[in-house]
């Protein structure tokens, strides 16, 4: 059975390193973090999602796509080429490992909408680069685009994390941001696809837990032009963020506050104000509210947001070295790239943690 | 006709060696079964007078009554049972439409009862809602489509508006005269303490009531009894009527015999008069006259009341629904074909309408997929009978219960179904006095509190178990849900899957 025909609950492991100066560093301190939490996962998921690794392409969106065969690789540059202007096309360059079995084939595409498309469309630009990974994911079978934002890309499969980082040469990419996921699936997938992150546009999530709510989430979102295909908490939490922050205009703090909202004891003690924004959300926004554990690292353009369930159900640790920000599951996974910290906490259940580019986008 | 004798359903059954003939059975049944025969010094009762309310069993000092199924039989026909045949006998004598009370008691599935919760092992916690917060807080009205800002930043509060409860129950449409004012008071003290909202139903708000009109919806129902400007302002919400799950499709009847001082006057209407309300409302032929409707109210009450569309299920529920979504309603009550009544014809109570569980499930479904569900809330009754129900109407879809049989039964009703003949010996379904002194208020509304303060800590255990700790995430949460029991096609219609997938 492949991801997305069944409900696939999993356990994990999550990492993510940030520099707020916008300096770049290798894949390789990520692999090595996420290598820590091995008994996290099971071989069966990890991947990484990577900001800041494609500058001489920033003002294209860099499309990851998985082919099963070369008929649907086919059939999806046909529908690339008649929407977008692609710019660069190749192989992701992977590395032949005995831990990382039954590759699809993996390319990339550096692509801009096609102004005549885009105007006829009369959607906003992100709007259609959207909607049309949704087109090409529901529609052209074998074809599954996992990664589109722009100067970003998301790199899984199916094995141990800390293999599928060397699998995808990843220490021979540099970025200002990096995540990692490794995963410990209650089912077994088949598919590389259903590994995490998962991404939209910029938007990538990697999650710990198992959310409760999620079937509330689901049909709530749906009804929003979503469509939930992996039937995973990381893609409903991911269209959720990208609903609520590209769509609804919701500040990064104000969607912390819907999505683990405070409990109405803790609302009950804040000032006027406060009081009447959080109420306010959590009333218009009350389907987006997600309970059960987890803990997500949420990474987007210029920044990186970490997230605990309302409960905090989930280990996740923060810590701090001049301008550098790690976070982890477990502290350990921090201290083996850097044991020399400033600062080391747990943010409580539902603070969230946001950190930026101090200098804007690089 | 000597046909028209039917042998009484139930006995009463009186241990003659308990009983010490002090003659509270008499004095208690307003049906006047039991008689004392003082030469004999002799307790005897009239079978046939029975409605098997349990007021006598339930106040005889000496535990020496009970009521029994008659044994009485037709010979044994499996198409014709004794009901039918009792049935004939009766409409060939009387030339009339049967009269019933309270909801449909037929042998229909019910779908509650097919339905499993799930609950959390090992992939992720319960959560324990004596150690953990565990919220049932709800709010019932549209959601905003954007959010709007002031000139620093902060979201302005654009919603319309809305009811808070502090757990997702209401107490249902009964009105004043089908209960007692009695009745009327428990429900709505019970609705203030609690932080919930009760329904005056369609016979207006009596003026003893108004101070509890934060915890009151206002009925304006085809007779428009009752209704006025400041009746409109006075609740929290304001419900349109459309239909009742006990008699699609037809109108309210009020026998003049029950239009006696306050409830007359309070109706609006001279004592005596039988109260119709016609089947439709006459200003309602169609959608665009409901949207009319719809914004006459809210144009009388200034915009600050949201509106309630209450109808019954039936056949093409759905489509109505999102005819109604569409209208400026902010809230759709959808009450099932085992909703309650006080009085409705035997023949449409038991044949018309549908089961509520499907009703929700395609409401819920079809205004999800016409991207509408946000712009209305959705309450559901008829019938709910335990916290496990409304557990279940929740992960199908609803935003809220109505509850009106059980409010009733924990007021004292044993469900009788004798409502319409207004001689309710609880005190509940009638204007007698000496009846309703029967019921003490004070005791009925503590009974009422406790009832939902149970549930509500039922509702929570069951949410915790699934490790929810807020009720919005168990909304519409379908994959908590599992049929037993159920064929392809209704679990299709359920959105559920069966147990063990």
């Amino acid at each position: 059975m492949r991801e997305g025909q069944f409900r696939n609950l999993s356990g994990c492991a999550i990492s993510g390193i940030f520099s707020k100066q916008g300096n770049r560093f290798s894949g390789e301190r990520i692999i090595e973090s996420i290598a820590v939490m091995h008994d996290r996962s099971n071989g069966l998921g990890g991947g990484f999602a990577a900001y800041g690794i494609y500058p001489e392409y920033k003002e294209y969106y860099a499309f990851h796509i998985f082919y099963d065969s070369k008929t649907a690789k086919k059939e999806s540059e046909d529908f690339l080429e008649e929407h977008f202007d692609i710019i660069n096309l190749s192989k992701i360059p992977t590395r032949k490992m005995p831990e990382i079995t039954d590759e699809p084939l993996i390319w990339r595409y550096f692509v801009k909408p096609l102004p005549t498309k885009l105007a006829e469309s009369q959607l906003d630009e992100r709007e259609f680069v959207s909607k049309c990974v949704f087109k090409v994911n529901t529609t052209i079978k074998g074809s599954y685009i996992f990664s589109s934002g722009k100067n970003m890309g998301v790199f899984k499969a199916v094995g141990f994390p800390e293999d599928v980082g060397r699998f995808y040469r990843l220490e021979e990419y540099e970025g200002y941001c990096f995540t990692a996921h490794g995963r410990y699936p209650t089912n077994t997938p088949g598919w590389w696809g259903g590994a995490h992150p998962f991404a939209l546009l910029d938007y990538s999530v990697v999650h710990n837990g198992e959310i409760s709510s999620y079937d509330a989430n689901r049909r709530a979102i749906e009804m929003f032009g979503y469509k939930c295909t992996l039937q995973t908490d990381t893609e409903v939490i991911t269209y959720i963020i990208d609903y609520l922050h590209r769509k609804k205009g919701l500040t990064l703090n104000e969607i912390c506050s819907v999505i683990a909202a405070p409990f109405w004891s803790t609302i009950a003690d804040k000032p006027k104000n406060e009081r009447e924004t959080l109420t306010y959300l959590r009333n218009a926004f009350a389907s987006q509210l997600i309970t059960g554990p987890f803990s997500i690292l949420v990474g987007f353009e210029g920044g990186l947001m970490a997230l605990n369930d309302r409960l905090k159900l989930r280990s996740m640790v923060v810590g701090e070295k001049d301008d550098m920000v790690y976070i982890a599951s477990e502290e350990a996974a921090i201290r083996v790239i850097q044991n020399d910290l400033d600062k080391v906490w747990s943010p409580k259940g539902g603070e969230g943690v946001i950190v930026q580019l101090e200098g804007g986008l690089v | 006709m000597a046909v028209d004798y039917i042998y009484p359903d139930y006995e009463i059954i009186r241990d003659y060696d308990k009983c010490i003939t002090c003659r509270v059975c008499e004095r208690q049944c307003a049906n006047e079964a039991h008689e004392y025969l003082p030469q004999e010094n002799k307790m005897v009762c009239d079978n046939a007078k029975c409605v098997n309310c349990h007021r006598c069993v339930s106040l005889c000092p000496t535990r020496a009554l009970k009521i029994v199924k008659s044994d009485h039989t037709f010979k044994e026909n499996a198409n014709w049972s004794g009901k039918s045949i009792k049935e004939v006998y009766k409409q060939a004598g009387s030339g009339g439409v049967l009269l019933s009370s309270m909801g449909n008691p037929e042998n229909y599935p019910v779908y509650f009862d097919k339905i499993l919760l799930n609950a959390s092992q090992v992939t992720n916690p319960s959560i324990d809602p004596l150690r953990e917060p565990m919220e049932t807080r709800v709010f019932l009205g549209s959601k905003p489509t954007k959010i709007e800002r002031d000139d620093k930043g902060r979201i302005i509060d654009n919603l319309s508006p809305n009811i808070t409860l502090s757990m997702p129950i209401m107490f249902s449409a009964m009105s004043y005269g089908s209960i007692s004012y009695n009745a009327h008071e428990s429900l709505a003290r019970a609705a203030q303490e609690l932080g919930i909202l009760y329904n005056t139903g369609e016979g207006g708000l009596h003026e003893d009531f108004y101070q509890y009109g934060k915890n009151t919806i206002v009925q304006v129902a085809s007779g428009r009894f009752g209704v006025h400007k400041d009746y409109l302002n006075s609740g929290a919400a304001i419900e349109i009527k459309m239909g009742q799950g006990a008699k699609p499709g037809i109108g309210g009847h009020l026998p003049g015999t029950k239009i006696v001082g306050d409830v007359s006057k309070t109706r609006m209407i001279p004592e005596g008069f039988d109260a119709i309300s016609p089947a439709p409302h006459h200003d309602i032929y169609s959608i665009e006259d409901l949207r009319q409707l719809v914004f006459s109210l809210k144009e009388a009450t200034n915009y600050t009341k949201p509106v309630i569309v209450k109808i019954a299920a039936v056949h093409n529920v759905s489509a109505i629904a999102s005819g109604i979504a569409r209208s400026g309603a902010d809230i759709i009550a959808i009450d099932g074909f085992r909703g309650g009544t006080g009085a409705a014809p035997t023949r449409i109570r038991d044949n018309v309408g549908i089961p509520i569980e499907l009703a929700l499930a395609s409401v819920d479904k079809r205004l999800r997929d016409e991207g509408i569900r946000d712009n209305v809330s959705i309450v559901v009754g008829g019938s709910i009978r335990s916290s496990a129900d409304i557990v279940k109407a929740v992960a199908l879809g609803a935003d809220c219960v109505y509850i009106g049989t059980s409010a009733l039964l924990a007021l004292g009703c044993h469900l009788c179904r004798s409502c319409q003949t207004g001689k309710c010996n609880w005190g509940i379904a009638t204007q007698r006095e000496d009846l309703v002194k029967r019921l003490n208020p004070n005791i009925g509304y503590k009974r009422l509190v406790n009832l939902l303060t149970a549930w509500q800590h039922e509702i929570k255990e069951m949410m915790g178990g699934m490790g929810i700790n807020s009720i919005e995430s168990l909304k519409g949460n379908r994959l908590m849900l599992r049929g037993v029991g159920l064929t392809e096609k209704e679990l299709e219609i359920l959105g559920i899957k069966y147990a063990g997938e």
